[in-house]
């Protein structure tokens, strides 16, 4: 048997990676970074929102779902898959309701910095303007389904590691939206905690703790200075 | 930045639709640059120069989002007589604050406001001299082609000069990353 090494190729440049890795996670824990939103290093891999998509020999496919494998030709920041990646971006724009100026999480927020890094202008299709549903009866926390992305790790926070299952998916296609485990359908109802890791999840502003407001001011924030693709490999994956 | 001036001084219209005049105040922000601006560009139809109909130009700015029968009709004004028309801020681009009344009906929250409230004056204004409300808020490019979209709100004045000086000077126009905002 020969030895090949575990390495694979990403825009010309050798990743070395652990058998069992993704390409996600390979590309990330050498330092480099492909775009992604509903991928988080501590759940299993959802697949859904395709901004980490690849093309491995000549294949596209999400690369936090794909296993690397040795000798792999992976694509990802070209000027094709970051068109597309934006493209990606602008439907999940217009089909929430993200008024950046009046949100909370504006500058810690991983949808606007995402946009921002791939330079998204404007949200190119017709804004849906959906009246969506804001649940304030929790003491400690608001959910704002307006900026509601539907990337599960709410979901998968609450069921995988705080036991719980406060959150679903319900519905489909444009009825898709966040639903409360709770016979009210309150936040306020649900065994929902702010000790919860769901609650430290979210990576746009659905979920986000009461009294906190701007007490950080816009200018100051994660991603006021910083690109998301400098800052994947140092930041606290919490949201 | 150096800009060579152009052989003939470009024109360009500015209005506020639906808006704050927030990015107009970001256009006065470049300060002492409004000096050079006013060296490579002259002003026809906007709220800087009073004049209220707009000829042809190549350049238009566009702040506001489109909220009534007047904006529409001013914003196509704008797009047939200039070459190129530019969304400033985020009212023009994606709907911004005004479009926070779009998940309401119209009629409703008239009713409201006008009739309903404490202290209301007890009927919805219908002078014919007000322009029509419409249904919902519009982003401009739902309304008329754009060519070009500033975000921000308001986009600061550097970020407005380095996207002006870029279109002047026949640039593709970029914006570096901190002046990339949408807040
Ligand atoms: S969740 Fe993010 S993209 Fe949506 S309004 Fe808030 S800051 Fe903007
Ligand atoms: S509330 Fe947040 S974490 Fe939960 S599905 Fe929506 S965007 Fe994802
Ligand atoms: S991060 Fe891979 S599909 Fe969302």
């Amino acid at each position: 048997m020969t030895d090949i090494p575990n390495s694979f190729n990403l825009d010309g440049e050798p990743i070395p990676f652990e058998p069992g890795q993704t390409i996600l996670q390979a590309a990330l824990n050498s330092g480099h970074f492909i775009p992604h939103l509903c991928a988080h290093p501590e759940f299993k891999p959802h697949g859904s929102c395709k901004l980490c998509i690849v093309v491995v020999n000549d294949r596209t496919g999400a690369s936090c779902t794909m296993k690397a494998l040795p000798g792999l030709e992976v694509q990802s920041d070209t000027p094709d898959l970051n068109h597309r990646r934006r493209t990606l971006l602008q439907m999940l724009f217009v089909e929430g309701n993200h008024f950046c100026p009046g949100c909370e999480k504006s500058g810690n927020c991983q949808l606007q910095a995402l946009a921002y890094d791939l330079e998204m202008f404007n949200d190119h299709f017709t804004h849906f303007f959906q009246p969506r549903e804001v649940d304030a009866s929790h003491p400690d926390f608001f959910l704002d389904r307006n900026r509601c992305i539907m990337c599960e790790l709410c979901v998968r926070a609450s069921r995988d590691l705080d036991g719980k299952t406060v959150f679903g998916l319900a519905g489909r296609g444009r009825d898709l939206h966040l639903v409360v485990n709770s016979a009210s359908g309150k936040l306020g109802d649900s065994a929902f905690a702010k000790t919860d890791r769901a609650a430290r999840v979210c990576p746009v502003g659905a979920i986000l703790p009461k009294e906190v407001g701007f007490a950080k001011p816009i200018g100051e924030r994660k991603y006021d200075e910083t690109p998301i693709s400098q800052l994947a490999f140092t930041c606290d994956w919490e949201g | 930045m150096n800009v060579r001036p152009p052989m003939k001084k470009l024109k360009v219209a500015t209005t506020s639709l639906s808006g704050c005049f927030g990015c107009h105040m970001s256009l006065l922000d470049i300060d002492e640059r409004l000096l050079e601006l006013a060296k490579l560009v002259e002003f026809d139809r906007s709220p800087i120069t009073d004049i209220k109909t707009c000829g042809p130009c190549d350049i238009a700015l566009i702040e506001g989002a489109v909220c009534n029968s007047e904006n529409v009709h001013v914003l196509r004004e704008l797009r047939r007589n200039c070459k190129m028309l530019v969304a400033v801020g985020a009212c023009a681009i994606t709907g911004g604050l005004p479009a926070q009344r779009n998940q309401r009906d119209v009629g409703e929250i008239l009713q409201r406001c006008y009739v309903d409230m404490p202290g209301a004056q007890g009927r919805v204004p219908d002078d014919p001299e007000l322009p029509l409300l419409l249904d919902k808020v519009y982003p401009i490019n739902e309304i008329v082609r754009v060519d070009y979209f500033i975000p921000g709100c308001p986009p600061s004045g550097d970020a407005l000069w380095k996207y002006l000086t870029d279109l002047i000077g026949g640039r593709m126009p970029r914006l570096d990353y901190q002046s990339f905002r949408f807040d």
